[in-house]
């Protein structure tokens, strides 16, 4: 089927089956491979994009729902090769390690941050608690986000 | 950085030209004789390049394993575990192969299987190995694939003034890297390519290249860094099978294993442990008297290694004049059990730490004085004929106590435990390095350990920075293909940092030396730079200088485990818990944790893994375990129904501390670290459970339901006796 993705600012037109997931359609056909794929059953967030501004988990969305509609990737946070304030402070804490569930972390918090622009401890765990990681003990993403909050509120990004 | 953008290939991530995809086709049954396998509907389903079975393969089938070769590439007369890949399908597409799994038909008949411990050591189940694989073995009629048996001293009951007896059991658990294993392979040039996230790709390449028959120097192994290791991804899975597909179809195969698949693919040996420990008045271990029952899988894997290690050192960082383990790795018609983090020493911490914890509340002792008396100072010799004590252990234990508060007034419903942990490290082992000083003064570094998260690319860079004195962007890390980097053992037991670095800083001095040849006939030399001294020397044709490094410890034949342990991986955890009495469920409100580490070369990647390897133990203490159905099925197979812990598991206040004092065999004075957190917490865990709640619990996971059901019954057995 017919589908025309706005992905990171560029419109696609492609054809997808329709059984076919977002997460299928970003990682085989567009090569968007920064989107990773784990339990695929919407349990990880390991494959979280944003979804008209909305995270989602690709994989539980079919490719075919998304005709017309605008996807934001990890690789369509920063730009010109700069990190964004989110990727910037995922490194400068050390909150990464063998980096796979970082991509759908990194974007689940970009949504966090657009609703809940300075959350609190508790609401980094509840805007995060879709996203699992199973090399770090968590506390260093949660300062991570923190501080891309701070920095964000600071210089009015 | 890459992996903050999504630029960095994973496995999955890379693509090859003209890749055919593989599906792999099992049976949901535990033990089963397999007859006809129909694949007519298969094979002509569209997209579909081929559909291989056992009868398929080259005779005799071939069979393999790190240790053992026991292993086929797909199940032969009998699938053995469920999820054991008893087909095969080749198609153009991903859906054309998944389609077509799901038209194999496989004729079987079901047959009894070994699902516990008790039925492997029941003389009536059947037996899960051929004993014609186990020729010489005087174990070969017997579901126990080994038995060892080790100690010192005389056990002496009446020496006690207490004796402590309980069983303890710990879990079938899951890695769950978030990565699900995934394989390439393509002929080459030079005979096959096989990429795959392994930790150890010259024990891969070994084991592919016997499987096939083939020299070493015909099989490539390329490990992209992985989405996570943890043990998982240590040892040999489906490889054999996949370079044999891309030999026999001439064409690159790829298979990427669903999370349900990767569950079925390895897992942690669960534990039957009974333990005696005997113990003087003042609380000094007088003997232990540990049996130790693991539960390994279809196939030995590396099982067996795990249960030797994990038991030789079971008895912990203590002095016991007296001791006796014997363990038994028993096969069983489930998963393959393999390495993982803490490599079986978990599981036999979680009986003699609780040991600990229930003597000092039977003496009125209190749980950190207990083994403060237990301790040996640094240097003195605790495990009989192996490295003595090489850390300050008594003040870890005062730190993690004192990080939680130990003696402060505790509010309702909670309650403080401590632990500590003891794991050997490497024993036998080699790492080499090479390092290639380039024309303008920047260098290579090339080494076969593997990345998956614990940062060895850069705590390699920064040691090879310091020694060349060269700034860490003008250094290449190279890791991860046979054919470029030189042998090292593996990576795993914490070694890599301690051996991967003394062979990089040794490959580093021999170019310092070279460098230093190469200067004594050039008049100009000390006013020159790197770079012009390197044009002086090789004049217009250009080259360059290679060191190559070595380290290592040396195979020691009469060691129960071939050498002894270059270092050990030290461990506390102290730890406050909340229970609600109503649900059962526990909140870690404190987690403190201590490790002795020589010298942290990079702290903050230390503390991480020390985080890491602590939330991981809080996961098979409170909530993972693999159930098994009674047809040997995962019955919580994949993400919905096997909880790890999330972001809201965290403990409130969490800290890691390290000790410093050079004192390891390291760079620079470093000892291995990273697993230690998965060593302490189960049993800190169970203690301030015990004193938050009242139960005494010794089957991990320590669920709220069974958290609950202690209490009712505890709750009951009082009123009874208030009548």
């Amino acid at each position: 089927m017919k589908v025309a993705l706005t992905v990171n600012g560029v419109l696609h037109a492609i054809d997808a089956a329709p059984h076919h997931s977002l997460l299928d359609v970003l990682r085989d056909q567009l090569t968007l491979t920064g989107t990773k794929e784990c339990c695929a059953e919407g349990e990880c967030g390991a494959c979280t994009v944003l979804l008209n501004g909305r995270a989602v988990n690709s994989c539980l969305v079919l490719a075919v729902e998304c005709d017309g509609e605008a996807i934001t990737t990890i690789e369509g946070l920063g730009a010109h090769g700069r990190l964004d304030a989110l990727q910037q402070a995922f490194v400068d804490t050390g909150a990464v390690q063998c980096g796979f569930c970082i991509p759908g972390m990194i974007v689940a918090a970009r949504y966090l941050l657009s609703i809940t622009p300075q959350p609190n401890e508790a609401e980094i765990k509840e805007g995060l608690a879709g996203n699992l990681c199973r090399c770090a003990g968590y506390s260093r993403i949660i300062s991570a986000v923190s501080l891309a909050a701070n920095r964000k509120i600071q210089t009015g990004d | 950085m890459e992996r903050v953008t999504g630029s960095q290939q994973y496995t999955a991530d890379i693509r090859v030209d003209r890749t055919l995809h593989v599906k792999l086709v099992s049976l949901v049954c535990a033990h089963a004789r397999i007859g006809t396998i129909h694949t007519d509907d298969a094979l002509r389903a569209p997209g579909v390049r081929g559909v291989f079975t056992t009868d398929d393969l080259p005779k005799p089938v071939p069979r393999y394993g790190p240790v053992f070769l026991d292993r086929p590439m797909l199940a032969t007369g009998e699938t053995k575990f469920s999820g054991e890949p008893v087909a095969v399908i080749v198609a153009e597409t991903k859906d054309a192969a998944e389609q077509a799994a799901s038209l194999v038909r496989i004729d079987f008949e079901e047959l009894p299987a070994v699902l516990s411990v008790e039925a492997a050591l029941d003389a009536a189940s059947p037996l899960v190995q051929d004993p014609a694989l186990r020729p010489n073995d005087p174990l070969a009629d017997t579901n126990i694939l080994r038995r060892w048996t080790f100690g010192w001293g005389q056990i002496d009951e009446a020496a006690a003034d207490l004796v402590v007896e309980a069983d303890y059991g710990f879990p079938m658990v899951t890695h769950f890297a978030i990565e699900p294993h995934a394989f390439l392979a393509a002929p080459d040039s030079n005979g096959v390519v096989v990429w795959t996230p392994t930790q150890h790709p010259y024990v891969l390449q070994r084991v592919v290249a016997a499987a096939l028959n083939w020299p070493i120097a015909r099989v490539r192994i390329i490990s992209p860094d992985s989405g996570g290791g943890f043990g998982g991804k240590g040892w040999p899975k489906v490889e054999p099978l996949m370079a044999w597909l891309a030999l026999t179809l001439g064409r690159p195969v790829r298979l990427v294993l669903t999370l349900e698949e990767s569950f079925q693919a390895s897992r942690r040996a669960s534990a039957h442990i009974r333990a005696r420990s005997g113990f003087s008045s003042d609380g000094r271990i007088v003997f232990q008297d540990l049996h130790a029952d693991f539960l390994l899988g279809a196939y030995a894997d590396i099982g067996g290694r795990v249960v030797s290690k994990a038991s030789y050192a079971a008895c912990g960082p203590y002095r016991v004049p007296r001791a006796r383990i014997v363990a038994r790795a028993l096969l069983s018609h489930t998963t393959p059990s393999t390495a993982f983090r803490g490599f079986g020493t978990p599981q036999a911490s979680w009986a003699v730490e609780s040991q600990l914890n229930e003597a000092a509340e039977k003496l009125g002792i209190d749980p950190v004085e207990i083994r403060r008396r237990n301790l040996p100072a640094k240097g003195e010799a605790f495990r009989p004929d192996d490295t003595p004590a090489d850390g300050e252990w008594s003040t870890a234990l005062s730190r993690a106590a004192a990080g939680i508060g130990w003696t402060a007034p505790l509010g309702p419903n909670r309650g403080r435990g401590i632990s500590l942990g003891l794991k050997s490290s490497s024993t036998a082992s080699r790492s080499v390095a090479i390092v290639r000083l380039h024309f303008d003064g920047s260098a290579s570094v090339l080494c076969g350990t593997s990345d998956m998260g614990q940062g060895a690319r850069t705590v390699l860079m920064q040691i090879a920075s310091q020694e060349l004195g060269i700034a860490p962007d003008r250094i290449a890390i190279v890791m991860g293909d046979t054919s470029v980097v030189p042998y090292d053992s593996s990576t795993s037991a914490s070694r890599s940092t301690v051996f991967m670095g003394n062979a990089v800083i040794d490959a580093c001095h021999s170019v310092k030396r070279q460098l230093h040849a190469a200067s004594t006939g050039i008049p100009t030399a000390l006013d020159m730079s790197v770079t012009e001294l390197l044009k002086a020397h090789f004049g217009p044709p250009r080259g360059e200088i290679i060191g190559v490094g070595e380290a290592g410890n040396a195979y020691e034949p009469d060691h129960p485990l071939g050498g002894r342990a270059a270092f050990w991986e030290f461990m506390c955890a102290a730890c406050e818990v909340e229970v609600d009495p109503e649900t059962g469920e526990v909140t870690v409100q404190k987690l403190s944790l201590v490790s002795d580490v020589g010298k942290a070369l990079n702290p903050r990647q230390v503390e991480a893994q020390d985080e890491g390897a602590a939330v991981m133990g809080l996961g098979h203490t409170l909530m993972e375990q693999l159930v098994l159905g009674g047809d040997g099925r995962i019955l919580n197979l994949g993400s919905l129904d096997y909880r790890i812990p999330s972001i809201k598991d965290v403990p409130m206040h969490f800290e890691s501390t390290l000790i410093e004092n050079g004192d390891g065999p390291g760079p620079y004075g470093a000892k291995g670290a990273g697993e230690g957190g998965t060593l302490a917490v189960a049993a800190a865990v169970g203690a301030a459970i015990n004193e938050a709640a009242g139960v005494k619990l010794r089957e991990l996971p320590l669920t709220p339901e069974k958290i609950w059901r202690a209490r009712a019954n505890e709750n009951h057995k009082t009123k009874k006796g208030d009548e």
